[in-house]
């Protein structure tokens, strides 16, 4: 087996897509690792669903305070300038636009650019939480996942099989393998993973790969 | 003279919440913001057939562990108790935990219904119940089961999707400081879902730290404005 990038390594690549002062969601799971992944010398204002913006990194043991955390339940710390806001305010700003980019996780992306990121098979009981809203009214959707499930079959697809979450929303999608861009002429393959090749890549991929004319080894 | 709205207890506060009432739990999910105590007293009190509305459905004492060490009881102990039979939100279940949790575990016997809603769309179904609206189009769901039966129109070229308003017979919520006529206040990110619901609520009953005489908050930092507050009950945390 030839080794895949880890999922630090993937956050790390995602988060090369921040820009100075940029509004920034973080979705559950792997995507909260770009929250310490920020390129040096650069101000990222992290938005969390649960009212609050600007906050900073994970609160350490002896600092911990259950009534301000993110949307994943860890506790974070304040940074100058942070701010509180009810529900209903966080999803005027998330549905508004006023995010520049959300991150998010993802069991399936299709070549449309379509996500499917909150329902499987056996847990009927799971939900959406602020996913719906954050893939629709975000200005820019990256999605960060491992190339292929647990049993090797490709999550991205030609039409997504799991439920979705929003259609056409995805632009960027960050893997263990590659950096793909969801474009109007199909995804196209930007970046692979040292000591892949693009048959290699492609045959882990359901949906069709156009290799970039600029097409180069994953830079951190 | 104006009129108390101070109980001595949770369990007062709580006492004539009947069989078959709609009731909306505030708070996040986890421990900030979650009226605890009140919950608490709700379990204890044992009205049935409740219709609860609440962002997530909890993960019951066991689980809670995992979240903040001590644990803490959450909306769980309703569905342990039997006593829901509809839950409305946008978290039934965590899909990052077990699948063990008093909610996910009584939807698999088939005791309690679940209407899964967006959670920007849950705040603002709640927004326009405590507003006097009727609803509102969102894009949000378009295109997804969300949008099942539901009326669709197209704006500015985009595809939207009608929502309803969702209003309660009552709210249990969790503020930082009440001032005695009910004015309140909240901490950090334990505001989320509260002032939201406190508004939507033919009865607001609010679980505060502390309460303080009326003309002590200052007026400019004031969050829930108290005419939207009934019963006040003060926990220490």
């Amino acid at each position: 087996m030839k080794p895949r990038l880890d999922e630090v390594t993937i956050a790390l690549r995602a988060a090369r897509e921040f820009a100075d002062d940029m509004v920034v969601n973080l979705g559950y799971g792997m995507p909260g690792l770009c929250a310490d992944a920020i390129p040096e010398g650069r101000t990222i204002f992290f938005q969390s669903e649960n009212g609050m913006l600007g906050y900073g990194p994970l609160a350490s043991d002896d600092a911990k305070d259950y009534e301000m955390i993110n949307a994943s339940d860890q506790p974070v710390t304040a940074l100058p300038g942070m701010c509180f806001f009810d529900s209903a305010a966080s999803f005027d700003m998330i549905r508004g636009g006023h995010i520049d980019i959300v991150v998010l996780g993802a069991y399936q992306v299709s070549e449309r650019g379509d996500l499917a990121n909150w329902g499987r098979p056996g847990r009927a009981a799971t939900g959406m939480g602020g996913g719906m809203d954050l893939a629709a009214g975000a200005r820019r959707v990256i999605v960060t996942m491992l190339h292929t499930t647990r049993n090797g079959e490709p999550r991205i697809v030609r039409e997504c099989t799991y439920p979705l979450t929003a259609r056409g929303c995805v632009s960027l999608v960050v893997t263990d393998l590659a950096v793909i861009a969801v474009t109007g002429e199909g995804l196209v393959l930007k970046e692979i993973a040292p000591g892949w090749t693009v048959p290699e890549v492609q045959g882990l991929t359901e949906a069709v790969l156009t290799p970039a004319a600029d097409l180069k080894e994953i830079e951190l | 003279m104006t009129a108390s709205k101070i109980y001595d207890s949770a369990a007062a506060a709580v006492a004539d919440i009947p069989d078959g009432a709609t009731v909306m739990v505030g708070g996040f999910g986890s421990f900030g913001g979650l009226p605890v105590n009140l919950i608490t007293a709700l379990a204890r009190q044992g009205a049935k057939n409740l219709t609860v509305i609440a962002n997530m459905g909890g993960v019951g004492f066991e689980l809670s562990q995992r979240i903040k060490p001590g644990g803490y009881p959450d909306l769980g102990l309703l569905f342990e108790n039997g006593q829901v039979s509809k839950f409305i939100g946008s978290v039934p279940a965590l899909g990052g935990m077990p699948p063990t949790s008093p909610l996910e575990t009584a939807y698999n016997a088939g005791q309690v219904e679940i209407e899964i809603v967006p959670q920007g769309t849950l705040a603002e179904r709640i927004r326009c119940a405590s507003g006097g609206l009727g609803g509102f189009y969102t894009p949000v769901g378009a295109g997804t089961v969300v949008a099942a039966g539901k009326e669709t129109r197209v704006i500015g070229g985009r595809e939207y999707i009608l929502e309803l308003p969702l209003p309660a017979d009552f709210a249990l919520i969790k503020a930082h400081q009440a001032d005695t006529l009910g004015n309140l206040v909240y901490r950090r990110t334990a505001r989320c879902f509260n002032p939201v619901m406190a508004a939507a609520a033919a009865t607001t009953i609010v679980e505060v730290d502390e309460i303080v005489p009326a003309g002590s908050l200052d007026p400019e930092v004031i969050v829930t404005p108290h005419v939207y507050v009934n019963r006040i009950v003060a926990v220490p945390r």
